[in-house]
């Protein structure tokens, strides 16, 4: 008998880096900007991004979007009242989508090929932390965080906002009642990613919702 | 909590790997096998360690040994001009000068090191 080390120095994600990398090809190749959205349960990224589809979609622009959930198809549904073409991904317990899964929802897509689209919205099934290890080919990760959810979510879940191209504070409009210190949460959100832009929105009102619509124009096209 | 997949993609990739090997290996068996886990990786050794014997079992690697080792978040600051190692994971500023820093260099990490195998007799 004898032993002996094997060096295999292989990402164990690998299958999906790989994957996502195709992914990014395409989208590139298609000039569609896309855009994964993460966040906890709850956070408000369906109304968000109904709100942010709805905008775009009456400046003349085309969109699209894949929605994650564990179960049902109530999320795509509330967002198809933007008129956008969105399409439903069933993860069934599992706590984050991935490249495959990407992949398999944009092929057979009736109607909508990436080609055709200027963005891509990818919200992904509410969770803090798995999200972060599966890189979906998306050029802009955004993380949001909403008034409700306590200042200290950047340092408790540094992992995320660590790995965002953006982030988006949502509920803005119940911020007051809620006690919520935004000097704190920026500072957070900066310690944890320096440099970071940081949009302050309410879906309700509409604040917040130039800036960020500005931002995305600017990231299509300096990204596209 | 998806440490599961995560170890499950471990054996296969491992399984893969002897799969692989010269004829005279591919019944090697598996004694240990070590991970570079970076400090900002979303990987929780114990889970890992906990599912490990799980999805294990029944393969070429069961009974092995798994062994994480953990690498703290380095970045580069742009003042110093040095990368510096970060004591935790709660404040991205340079150690030595307080300069916050966004350029990472190492804490991501999430890859199968390197595998400790005993071959088979007919080796021999």
């Amino acid at each position: 008998m004898t032993t002996r080390i094997v060096e295999l120095r292989r990402g164990i994600l690998k299958k999906n880096d790989e994957l996502a990398a195709a992914l990014r090809a395409s989208y590139t190749a298609a000039g569609v900007l896309v855009l994964n959205l993460v966040s906890s349960p709850g956070t408000g990224k369906t109304a968000f991004l109904e709100r942010t589809l709805k905008e775009l979609k009456a400046r003349g622009l085309r969109v699209a979007a894949l929605v994650g959930d564990l179960e049902t198809d109530n999320d795509a549904r509330r967002l198809a009242s933007s008129g956008a073409p969105v399409r439903q991904i069933n993860t069934h317990g599992i706590c984050h989508l991935d490249a495959e899964m990407i992949g398999k929802h944009l092929d057979g897509w009736e109607g909508v090929s990436l080609a055709g689209l200027d963005y891509l919205f990818i919200e992904n099934v509410g969770n803090l932390v798995c999200p972060s290890s599966y890189d979906l080919g998306e050029k802009i990760r955004v993380a949001l965080l909403s008034v409700t959810e306590g200042e200290d979510k950047p340092l408790k879940y540094p992992t995320l906002f660590n790995s965002a191209d953006a982030a988006v504070i949502t509920k803005m409009d119940i911020a007051e009642p809620c006690g919520f210190d935004r000097e704190t949460a920026l500072r957070n959100i900066n310690e944890i990613r320096p440099g970071i832009r940081i949009f302050e929105t309410s879906a309700k009102t509409g604040a917040g919702m130039e800036e960020w619509l500005g931002y995305l124009a600017e990231e299509k096209i300096r990204r596209s | 909590m998806h440490e599961l997949s995560i170890v499950t993609s471990i054996v296969e990739t491992v399984t893969e790997t002897l799969a692989a090997l010269p004829d005279s290996s591919r019944g090697a068996r598996v004694l240990e096998v070590r991970l570079r886990v970076g400090a900002l990786a979303s990987v929780i050794p114990e889970s890992l360690e906990f599912c490990w014997g799980i999805v294990s079992d029944g393969t070429q690697l069961e009974g092995s040994r798994l062994v994480v080792n953990m690498l703290p978040v380095v970045v580069h600051c742009d003042s110093c001009g040095q990368d510096a190692e970060l004591e935790g994971v709660q404040s991205f500023r340079c150690p030595k000068c307080g300069e916050p820093c966004s350029d990472m260099r190492q804490g991501r990490e999430l890859e199968i090191d390197s595998i400790e195998i005993e071959d088979g007799e007919e080796k021999l």
